[in-house]
């Protein structure tokens, strides 16, 4: 069974990371295409880093998606606690409702109805430019919010309700109990939210399609518009560079984050002694009470 | 005080309601509008009308039928997969889930070319095939490629939310199935199945909701040879004859199906509206 | 997963994020300059080339004084440049469409006249339009040259492979459709372009407006459909270089870059084939239209040409280029053959069989035809019976929990 498990994990990793494999060896192909592999060389890095516009959409990508993921985890994480507190039964509901619609609508669907608003809108203010950074944002956020929200929400509901009360009952003003007392408990759904909605803005490709405009291009659209000539071996590069980072990234987040649990587990055992300690000693006065008990009887 | 309080972070939601108001409720009404309305903003039900031939009968067909072939493929991949992460040691589960996360940060236009180097007739593939002394196998620009494309592309979609509720899953109630006289399969079909349902409902969401509507990947790996739903929409926004009505029209049934199979497999599983979203 | 996180530890994590993207927003220049044009359609500074965004940037710098920002985006097909033209919400100051885009550009009123001899009086430089060639100017989509520059030129042509392709069998349209090569096909995956070949092959014009002709060459595509492998724009050159598919239909230019991953590639032009040129335009929107028209006298200079034309392998209309004797060796003997034929009448050429720009009810019939091609045959039976199946094992699913879940409400 175990080695049945084995080989079944090898497999779908295997057919995960075969694609991936191919990125990787066309990125060092000392020829210019990107299906025969030609040799190794170093070509390509180097192509990248004078490619401009390459690297502006880069750029552009990673400020998009910094600024989509951090709007739309502040606006989701309020709007979770909002929703968790809401007691109008209809009015939850209906909330999540359209909640969830960005995430069950195609995104071609939710696409092109921004487009739609965008466009009446810009034509109703007697704006020229109107598409460009400021509606790929908001396209970005609308489509993040939903997945921040179901990362926080259930981070809210696990929580026990009496502490931030037990906080506010200590003197604490609401907004010091929620910054000092919730804010901590529901952070890794917060994070969580936050590198999904990351994640999600960065690869995006369709929305971005058909709400971005002239000055601000980013990574797919850039690779996309380029159908008529071919894609070069420099993005791939590129794809391999984001590749290791991202490796690198999240192995050190894990590093981390088992440090701090080690920490935490540690804690939590001087607590466990604590508790035996005080308990040793109640158990002890109320020998002693028992005997004078039966002391004075 | 009491009263105050939740006032204030019940309105915490506001800014949120606003922008959805804004930014999800209006657009759709555009996409009412532009459905209900010919060129000259007059009203017609003629687009309505006109997806109801046979031509765009056949492309949802094709679309459905490749989405729903490629989420079930997705399920029957994700599902042992997920329970065997979740029975993982503590540590390994994490390394098992970053790298299944890994391939999401990959541009897919970019790894939608390398499967079509994977899988070409004289690409990587048949190259192994060959030198191994079987048959190549012709697969670029049918189906399959493009069922291939959208497995990969959406498969850990598939495995977080499954694997989230797995690894949730109260490990004493497993035991106490075991000891009240289950055995393994017993225990998977009556114990740790229903209670995954609620993953397993939002991974279908998430896999099946993108893959009827892609349009880049049936192009590259389908070879262009079929068109499905997600190309004939781009194309009325972008294409030679420009028709945002038409194309507005077929988003709105679009977004009617889907929907529709949604509510159907929502109402059949009850689930809670939070429980087993995908997590990292 | 479980992330411990203070708040303070998250407080850092959000303001080292929002420095992160504020950092790299980078700083204002004086003027932007907004160029729109196709993907990998300019030097852009690869392989030791010249990068001519930046040059034009130092160009403005050491003229006025002022920086400049040039904002380069591309596109990937006329289609989506007129999409995003004509829907508005965006603007553009240098633009690169083909002679039918132009046309219909012009006759919405998108485009405006280029001043180019007036700017460079302005800004002192020498007016470089006098360099294109008299052959390239007055054409049918720009009869006074006031609102177009040419940039590029090429015309259409079969590129095979010689090792799986007869000599006897090349020489005319009919080999895109001869059976012998079944699956080694290669066809336009842009309908204006896939038809075509078809309209071609038929001997109608490629701008007809008979229906019945539109839909006999749907017909023929059709017929063409069994035997190609698929419908290809880029991935022609992954396909053809390394041997995928042994005959395509692509451009001249194009055919030498691919030539030099795969020497057994052979080209040929068709009796009757298109032609196109795409020129510079500056849109209706631009708030820099000076800075525009400098920009496009920039173009016309013979280095900068030069490294153009090297970069695009498309013909150029510019005389300093294609009489440069160091930009003629780069080429080679043959592809100036290929691109600059002799005694060419391009203008009648690219009247008779370059795209015309065609009323809303052709473009329409065209698109619709070219759905009912992708559609026919579709995605196999095979497939269906398969989805099908999937369907009733969902159905089946779906009533034996509701039915299980009635029994144990009545047992309840």
């Amino acid at each position: 069974m175990k080695i049945l498990s084995r080989i079944y994990l090898i497999l779908i990793f295997a057919f995960l990371y075969a694609p991936i494999a191919v990125m990787l060896l066309i990125s060092f192909n000392a020829g210019e295409s990107t299906t025969q592999f030609m040799g190794f060389s170093l070509r390509w890095y180097r192509e990248l880093f004078r490619d401009s516009a390459t690297l502006d959409a880069l750029r552009n990508t990673v400020i998009l998606s910094v600024s989509a993921a951090v709007i739309s985890t502040v606006i989701g994480t309020m709007a979770a606690v909002g929703i968790d507190r809401m007691r109008t039964r209809w009015l939850r509901r209906s909330v999540m409702i359209v909640t969830n619609v960005p995430m069950m609508n195609p995104d071609i669907v939710t696409g092109i109805s921004l487009m739609l608003l965008f466009v009446f809108a810009g034509r109703l203010m007697g704006l020229s430019k109107y598409l460009g950074f400021t509606t790929l944002l908001i396209a970005h956020i609308t489509f993040n919010l939903p997945y921040v929200i179901l990362s926080v929400l259930p981070k809210l509901k696990q929580m026990n309700k009496h502490i931030p009360e037990a906080a506010q009952d200590l003197g604490c003003t609401p907004l010091q109990s929620f910054f000092r007392v919730e804010l901590p408990c529901i952070a890794p759904g917060i994070i969580t939210g936050f590198i999904m909605a990351f994640t999600l803005s960065f690869d995006d490709f369709v929305i971005s399609n058909f709400t971005s405009g002239t000055s601000f291009e980013t990574l797919t659209i850039h690779i996309y518009s380029m159908i008529k000539k071919s894609v070069k071996p420099d993005i791939y590069a590129l794809s391999t560079l984001i590749f290791a980072t991202v490796l690198i990234m999240l192995f050190i987040y894990n590093f981390l984050e088992a440090r701090s649990e080690r920490i935490e587990r540690m804690k939590a055992n001087a607590d466990i002694k604590m508790e035996s300690n005080i308990r040793k000693l109640m158990r002890r006065r109320r020998d002693k009470s028992d005997a004078q008990k039966q002391g004075t009887r | 005080m009491s009263g105050k309080r939740s006032f204030w972070q019940r309105a915490a939601a506001a800014p949120h309601m606003v922008w959805s108001v804004l930014f999800i409720i209006a657009p759709l009404i555009f996409v009412l509008y532009y459905s209900f309305t010919d060129s000259q903003g007059n009203f017609t039900l003629d687009n309505i009308k006109s997806i109801f031939n046979q031509k765009y009968v056949v492309i949802f067909v094709n679309s459905v039928t490749l989405a729903v072939i490629a989420t079930l493929i997705c399920l029957v991949i994700a599902y042992p997969l997920a329970y065997i992460f979740s029975r993982m040691r503590e540590r390994w589960q994490k390394v098992a889930i970053l790298l299944t996360i890994l391939p999401l940060w990959m541009n897919f236009l970019i790894t939608t070319y390398s499967w079509m180097t994977l899988l070409e007739d004289t690409g990587v593939i048949n190259t192994i095939l060959k030198k191994i002394g079987l048959n190549p196998i012709h697969m670029i620009n049918t189906p399959g490629a493009v069922v291939v494309g959208m497995v990969f592309c959406f498969l850990p979609y598939m495995i977080l939310p499954i694997y989230s509720v797995m690894a949730g899953l109260d490990v004493q109630l497993i035991e106490a199935a075991a000891d009240l006289g289950c055995n393994s399969f017993k225990i998977l079909t009556k114990v740790i199945m229903p209670m995954s349902v609620s993953g397993v409902v939002s991974g279908i969401t998430m896999v099946f909701v993108p893959s009827i509507s892609t349009f880049f990947i049936s192009q590259k790996l389908g070879g262009g040879t079929f068109q499905l739903i997600g190309d004939t929409i781009e194309g009325y926004f972008t294409g030679t004859a420009i028709n945002y009505n038409v194309g507005a029209s077929l988003s709105l049934i679009l977004m009617i199906l889907i929907l529709i199979s949604m509510a159907i497999m929502n109402r059949y599983t009850d689930t809670e509206d939070t429980k087993g979203r995908p997590m990292l | 997963m479980k992330i411990k996180l203070g708040s303070k530890k998250l407080a850092a994590f959000v303001f080292i994020a929002v420095l992160l993207a504020l950092t790299l927003s980078g700083c204002g220049a004086d003027n932007v300059l907004y160029v729109y044009n196709w993907g990998e359609y300019i030097s852009d500074g690869s392989e030791g080339s010249l990068n001519v965004e930046k040059a034009f940037e130092e160009y403005y710098f050491e003229l006025t004084g002022e920086t400049l920002d040039v904002r380069y985006t591309t596109y990937p097909s006329n289609e989506d440049l007129y999409a995003k033209i004509s829907g508005g919400g965006s603007e553009y100051d240098v633009i690169f469409p083909s002679d039918y885009m132009i046309e219909r550009m012009i006759s919405e009123g998108l485009l405006q006249k280029i001043n180019l001899e007036a700017v460079c009086e302005k800004y002192g430089v020498e007016c470089l339009y006098s360099y294109i060639d008299d052959n390239y100017k007055g054409l049918y989509y720009d009869p006074t040259d006031e609102y177009s520059v040419p940039y590029t030129y090429g015309r259409v042509g079969i590129i095979y492979n010689k090792e799986v392709v007869d000599e006897a069998d090349i020489g005319g349209w009919d080999l895109m459709w001869n059976e012998k090569y079944a699956g080694k096909i290669l066809q336009f995956n842009n309908s204006r372009d896939a038809f075509a070949t078809a309209l071609f092959k038929l001997g109608y014009s490629v701008n007809t407006t008979n229906e019945a002709e539109w839909r006999e060459a749907h017909d023929l595509l059709l017929q063409q459909k069994s035997i190609i492998q698929g419908y290809v724009m880029d991935e022609v050159f992954n396909k053809m270089e390394s041997g995928e598919a042994a005959i395509a239909p692509y451009y001249a230019g194009d055919y030498f870059i691919m030539r030099r991953a795969n020497e057994n590639l052979g080209f040929y032009y068709p009796e009757n084939t298109n032609i196109f040129v795409d020129a510079m335009c500056i849109p209706k929107g631009s708030r820099n239209p000076e800075i525009a028209a400098l920009f496009i006298n920039f173009m016309l200079s013979e280095e900068i040409a030069i490294e153009n034309a090297k970069y695009v392998f498309y013909a150029s209309p510019n005389s300093l280029v294609y009489n440069n004797a160091e930009y003629r060796e780069f080429m080679g003997e043959e592809a100036m053959e290929v691109l600059y034929p002799e005694n060419f009448d391009f203008s009648g050429e690219l009247a008779k069989n370059g795209f015309r720009n065609l009323d809303p009810e052709t473009l329409a019939l065209i698109s619709s035809l070219w759905e009912d091609l992708k559609i026919t045959g579709g995605i196999g039976t095979g497939v269906y019976v398969v989805g099908a199946v999937v369907i009733l094992v969902i159905i089946a699913g779906i009533t034996a929990l509701t039915i299980r879940k009635k029994r144990r409400a009545r047992y309840e």
